[in-house]
């Protein structure tokens, strides 16, 4: 065992060993970092700054004024930002919790009971982990009209609910609650329902907490329902208006407010993800595909 | 029948085999109505002509015959630039994403914390929000930050138009879509690393192992294989949902000469612009076959190490 000096691999502290890691880490992490402190910049740069030439990476005298024209202005047909804003918190939020609600129930079926087609289908599902929905956005397009979701509030929410990734991640964490405990509650006089909220849910807090980030990111981010499928401007989102906003960006007015949309977009994703980032490691441990 | 004995019937059908698929039914009828049918109809389609007003007619491979035989821009760009951008971007994220999760997990916990949250950061950033950066940066007159940087440090005369030259469009998408790519499948690999248990190295050094690279090959990746593969999926699926960067870059579609057009462009273009939906619905059906195959591919490396 001479040459193990024990492993290296999640050390407790620093050791000059490590600073040959930290050389590449560093600097690969300043340029990741970059475009993303630049949007910082940019929005909080004044009107003078953002025309200079040569152009300057940091601002010198920060400003609230492109937020303010950002909120003060309407698109062409009348319509505030802040409702776009508002379309958006509203179908996030609810897409967050629904999708939290149907992945772990689904999870719980296909780890916890017992019926015959649940190898099958949770082999599909895996399957599905491979799916690109914007290869099929015409069949959906079509599925969408058939329904009625068309200029409905809901197309928002519900084809953003199936996610096969959540369901995926929710069985393979649950995979580890020994069957015993459950078994035990079961004597006890337990039905499903009362295992499912009593029992497994509080066990499964880093899935849920991953499953909320990811179906945040995706519905946040969603532009899709808004450029396809909805007409009534009233309806439309947040990313939508910021993907408007950045077609027309070429003139240099428009840079500072899309660099604040830019903002807006970026940092819930920013502070979700910090809160809950513990979890979501806890949550990937287990992600394996075996 | 009493009230009370068909709740009890209820209670035991429940208790059954019923119970599993009343917990499972809202994903499955989702799942159905917005994955599965979607991939239904667009097979169906694409063995038919259909502008989306009449009804479609069935012409059978006829869809899929002029895509491999007559469709000059897909088989002279789009293809050759769908192959190029995915054997970069797929493999190349995906060695990265490795790398970088490995020497994390060589450094204390706080310094990993923050430096794992800008690595992952960019990949929340989903495209549309950093579109005003890359059109910034890559601004096509002197004002830009790469242009101006150049022009200042002499090595080019003119301001370049970075996004609309069919040159530096798909380098630039490359890029871009590199940045990006350290995501769940990212995270899912440094929590493999993190989680291999240090007897394993213990008993490898015993076994003779001398060196750190010999220990990532026969210890680390062997140990981690199901989150290697998990993170194999999503760089796949990650490389080939990309797809809209170029068109987002250079605000056409199609892109200039066609140089950053790729198979997810192609069948926009023809289905949302052109309205030849079943041409569209077959090009879908090769997407979605080309994703599967790359993916069945990965699988059988990852698992011929064992």
């Amino acid at each position: 065992m001479s040459s193990f000096e024990g492993t290296k691999i999640n050390p407790d502290k620093f050791h000059k060993s490590q600073i040959k890691f930290y050389l590449i880490l560093i600097p690969l992490a300043i340029f990741m970092v970059m475009p993303i402190v630049y949007i910082f910049f940019h929005a909080f740069k004044p009107m003078d700054e953002i025309f200079a030439y040569p152009p300057r990476f940091f601002v010198k005298n920060p400003t609230l004024g492109n937020f303010k024209k950002l909120f003060s202005s309407m698109t062409e047909s009348g319509i505030p930002v802040s409702r776009y804003l508002f379309n958006s918190i509203l179908s996030t939020a609810i897409t967050v919790i629904a999708t939290i609600f149907i992945s772990t129930l689904a999870g719980f079926a296909l780890s916890k009971k017992k019926f015959k087609l649940k190898g099958l289908i949770f082999e599909i599902n895996t399957l599905a982990l491979m799916f690109v929905p914007i290869a099929v956005t015409i069949p959906r397009y079509f599925i969408i009209v058939k329904t009625g979701l068309n200029d409905n509030f809901l197309v928002h929410i519900l084809p953003m609910l199936a996610m096969p990734i959540g369901i995926f991640l929710v069985k393979q964490f649950m995979d580890q609650i020994p069957d015993s405990l459950l078994e035990a509650a079961k004597i006890d006089g337990a039905t499903d329902w009362d295992i499912f909220i009593k029992i497994i849910l509080p066990m499964i807090k880093p899935v849920i907490a991953t499953i909320a980030i990811l179906s945040f990111q995706a519905a946040w981010n969603n532009v899709e329902p808004s450029n396809m499928y909805i007409n009534n401007e009233s309806l439309k989102n947040f990313a939508f208006y910021m993907s408007t906003l950045t077609s027309a960006s070429n003139d240099i007015v428009g840079q500072g407010i899309s660099a604040a949309a830019s903002l807006i977009m970026f940092v819930p994703n920013l502070i979700i993800f910090i809160i809950m980032q513990k979890q979501v490691i806890n949550t990937m441990a287990h992600s394996g595909i075996k | 029948m009493t009230k009370v004995s068909f709740k009890e019937k209820f209670k035991s059908l429940i208790d059954k085999e019923a119970g599993a698929y009343l917990f499972l039914s809202p994903y499955l009828i989702l799942f159905f109505v917005f994955i599965v049918l979607p991939v239904i109809i667009a097979m169906f389609l694409s063995f038919t002509g259909f502008n989306a007003v009449e009804r479609p007619n069935f012409i059978g491979l006829k869809n899929y015959i002029t895509l491999l035989t007559q469709d000059g821009t897909f088989m002279q760009s789009v293809l050759p630039n769908t192959i190029k951008f995915s054997l970069i971007v797929g493999p190349v994220g995906y060695f990265l994403s490795f790398i970088l999760a490995w020497m994390l997990a060589q450094i204390p916990k706080k310094s990993r914390t923050v430096l794992s949250l800008i690595i992952y950061s960019p990949s929340m950033t989903a495209g549309i929000a950093m579109t005003v950066v890359w059109t910034i940066l890559f601004s096509g007159d002197a004002t830009g930050y790469l242009n101006s940087m150049l022009l200042n440090m002499g090595f080019i005369h003119e301001p370049i138009q970075w996004l609309q030259s069919p040159e530096h469009l798909m380098n630039i998408m490359i890029l871009v879509s590199l940045w990006s790519s350290m995501g769940v499948g990212f995270l899912a690999m440094l929590a493999g690393v993190l989680n291999i248990n240090s007897e394993m190295y213990e008993a490898g050094y015993i076994d003779g192992i001398t060196n750190r690279f010999q220990e990532i090959i026969h210890i680390t990746i062997p140990s981690m294989k199901p989150q290697m593969l998990f993170g194999a999926v999503m760089s796949v699926v990650g490389t080939f949902q990309a797809g809209a960067i170029g068109v987002q870059l250079s605000g056409a579609n199609p892109t200039p000469q066609n140089s950053g057009q790729l198979i997810v462009n192609h069948i926009e273009d023809f289905g949302f612009i052109r309205y030849e939906m079943g041409y569209a619905a077959a090009i879908s059906v090769v997407l979605l076959i080309l994703i599967w195959l790359s993916s069945k591919f990965i699988w059988k490396i990852l698992g011929e190490n064992d």
